[in-house]
């Protein structure tokens, strides 16, 4: 788990740091190597360490859009991962995604950039999963922020009234973009949700992965044993802006401080510390998980960047005959055409 | 994020030179004043201002009554101000992303945009939705679209899309004024914030006092004889660029449409019927949307003056996320040379 954590950690720190080239000094969104938002996560590794970890690559996740911590914890491809973040052709999702929707097949990752519109397509896997009696689950995260929403609260329905392996995770970082929590739900915790839908609630109140292990693996569990859903939510802490470039002048002066107080790795090395592990193994999974992001940076900003034309491919899996995108410069129609 | 730096050029003749967020936001204020009936509600449109500037500062003159918060639950907020609007306010939805439209369109197409004739006239629904559209800045598929054919297809909402500081603020006026509900569609790439630079076009003088700019009545942006370019939006002034680009082989008329719904046809046709020629740019999906409704317009009016048509659009592709691929679907000044070219050949 610490190694996902800090890998995360040092991912995003690298990422702000080629993000801001040639956007700086004054902000330009579309300037830079990497292109469009970056929604960086600092701050809720705990989250995804400690669900994650029960996870395998049959299980189904799916993020919001603010996704790396989870894709990491996940095991989504890092180097691909990256690839997509530049807008590379060898991407996840070939440039078309970006960081806002990764997808990884090959460990049934899945994004959405919008606001809980992740929750029903994991109710959906976890339909398969019992329609086919397979043992796999399915988590879908989401923000304290999309509690209100409707994709969210008939997911949580559906999952229960079909008694299926979901855990939906709350990440409560308490802003949503600049809305505090107390200002989005009168629910201080969010896992009370669940108590409408006859499921287990559960709320972890410090960014502490062990915590969020030890009740993500309970959940799990049920979920495994045909036991159906849960809702869990996690304290987790946002140190940064909603995206990159946000001034965050909506924020109490010092919020943003105290949140980078509560370092849930800190926490998770103290952790480590009291079990007995020694310094020198902490510092070299830090290391190697460094090592790892800097060999996928340096991976991905060799990438070719895509040909135009690949613009038109992917619309369709099975393109129907006769079918094109229609205005392709240079083909556009003219009265008398035949084409 | 940094906010626009915003030279202050008043001058005596009550004109100034402003961004289109800041002529929006003066709209807003201004009926504010004027009525307790209007409010603002969306998402981070209070202490953030709107994410790209459509309510920017006025927290601080109304307050949080006013100038609402609401939770991310576009179904409940918008269907909120449909109940607001047919109990007699004017109120002011934000749909932070026309993308969003899908979370809360029970309320927009079957509540806002039907109750007034299903109910045979005895209510009616005085709201604006405004929305952020468009693309031009890497945010992929889902935060990049601009679906004006969509929200224009749909009967029973009238359809605003300015172009220019000085259009944005009158057709907000008209907009709150309105007894019926109106969609208001900012391009992001126009609003003249820090951190998207707009192109120069947007920014124009703007009078201080207030005004309203009647819906169906599309504007000539540039004059000319050769060839007829209909647009909008963010495209007014990619085409403007072309026609300046042009000027020398092609004399080109650009149409700023301006309102979807009312549609401005005669206008359109005047200017086909003058030209003989039509190109439409979109930065809509290419079928059944707004150019094929203005090249079928154009036929049905003016058919027998027409020599030639074209088409400049988004592809029918989900809109991509790397730069390359997104620079080759969006509509360039490029793209509208050569179709205007093509219909000279």
């Amino acid at each position: 788990m610490y190694g996902w954590m800090v890998t995360a950690r040092y991912y995003e720190e690298r990422l702000q740091e080629e993000y801001l080239e040639g956007k700086q000094p004054a902000f330009d969104i579309s300037a830079g190597p990497i292109p469009g938002e970056l929604h960086l996560a600092a701050g809720q590794e705990a989250a995804a360490a400690g669900v994650c970890s029960h996870l395998d690559d049959a299980d189904t996740v799916t993020a919001p859009h603010r996704p790396h911590h989870v894709a990491i914890a996940k095991g989504v491809d890092l180097k691909r991962m990256t690839a997509e973040i530049f807008g590379r052709r060898t991407g996840l999702c070939k440039g078309k995604g970006g960081h806002m929707h990764l997808f990884d097949s090959a460990v049934n990752f899945a994004g959405s950039g919008i606001i809980a519109e992740g929750c029903p397509p994991a109710v959906g896997a976890a339909l398969a999963a019992k329609k086919r009696a397979e043992d796999s689950v399915a988590v879908a995260y989401l923000g304290e922020g999309a509690i209100s929403q409707g994709g969210f609260l008939e997911s949580l329905n559906l999952a229960s009234v079909q008694n299926l392996p979901v855990l939906f995770v709350i990440e409560d970082n308490d802003w949503a973009i600049s809305m505090p929590k107390g200002r989005v739900t009168d629910v201080g915790n969010g896992a009370q949700r669940a108590g409408g839908f006859d499921m287990p609630g559960k709320r972890v109140d410090y960014d502490d992965a062990c915590a969020v292990y030890e009740a993500a693996g309970e959940a799990i569990g049920r979920a495994r044993d045909g036991n159906g859903p849960t809702l869990l939510e996690v304290q987790v802490h946002r140190r940064m802006g909603h995206f990159m470039g946000d001034a965050e002048g909506y924020r109490p002066e010092g919020d943003s401080e105290r949140a980078k107080q509560r370092d849930s790795i800190e926490r998770m090395e103290s952790t480590l510390q009291k079990a007995g592990i020694d310094d020198d193994t902490v510092d070299d999974i830090r290391d190697r998980s460094h090592q790892r992001v800097e060999e996928a940076i340096e991976w991905a900003k060799d990438q070719p960047e895509p040909d135009p034309d690949e613009a038109y491919n992917d619309v369709f899996t099975n393109p129907p005959a006769g079918w094109t995108p229609n205005t392709k410069p240079g083909q556009t129609e003219s009265a008398g055409d035949d084409d | 994020m940094v906010e626009a730096d915003e030279p202050e050029t008043a001058e005596t003749t009550g004109e100034r030179e402003t961004t289109m967020s800041r002529a929006m936001v003066s709209a807003i204020a201004s009926e504010m004043r004027d009525s307790d009936d209007v409010f603002v509600m969306g998402e981070d449109v209070a202490d953030y201002g709107g994410i790209f500037d459509s309510t920017d500062g006025l927290l601080e003159e109304f307050g949080r009554e006013k100038i609402m918060d609401v939770p991310i639950s576009e179904t409940g907020f918008i269907g909120a101000a449909v109940g607001a609007a047919q109990a007699g306010m004017r109120p002011i939805a934000e749909l932070m992303f026309a993308d969003f439209f899908g979370v809360g369109m029970d309320q927009i197409y079957n509540q806002m945009a039907k109750n007034t004739y299903m109910s045979g006239s005895t209510v009616n629904v005085p709201m604006v939705l405004m929305t952020a559209v468009g693309g031009t800045y890497n945010d992929a598929a889902q935060h990049s679209q601009t679906l004006y054919g969509t929200f224009a297809h749909l009967p029973g909402m009238k359809v605003v899309v300015p172009s220019t500081a000085a259009d944005a603020k009158g057709l907000m006026h008209t907009a709150i004024r309105d007894d019926d509900p109106v969609v208001y569609m900012f391009h992001k790439r126009l609003m003249g914030i820090g951190w998207m630079p707009a192109p120069d076009g947007p920014k124009t003088s703007v009078p201080e006092d207030d005004y309203t700019i009647d819906f169906g009545e599309a504007d000539v942006k540039r004059e000319g004889d050769d060839v007829t370019v209909v647009t909008l939006g963010l495209h007014v002034h990619r085409a403007l660029e072309a026609a300046d680009d042009l000027a020398e082989e092609v004399d080109v008329e650009v149409i700023d449409l301006r309102t979807l719904v009312p549609l401005d046809t005669e206008t359109v046709l005047e200017s086909v019927r003058k030209t003989g020629r039509l190109v439409v740019v979109d930065e809509d999906y290419h079928s059944f949307g707004l150019s094929g409704e203005i090249v079928a317009r154009a036929t049905e009016g003016a058919l027998a003056d027409l020599s030639a048509v074209r088409r400049v659009t988004m592809p029918d592709v989900p809109i991509p996320y790397a730069r390359p691929l997104e620079q080759e679907v969006n509509p360039g000044r490029e793209d509208i040379i050569e179709a205007v070219q093509s219909t000279t050949e």
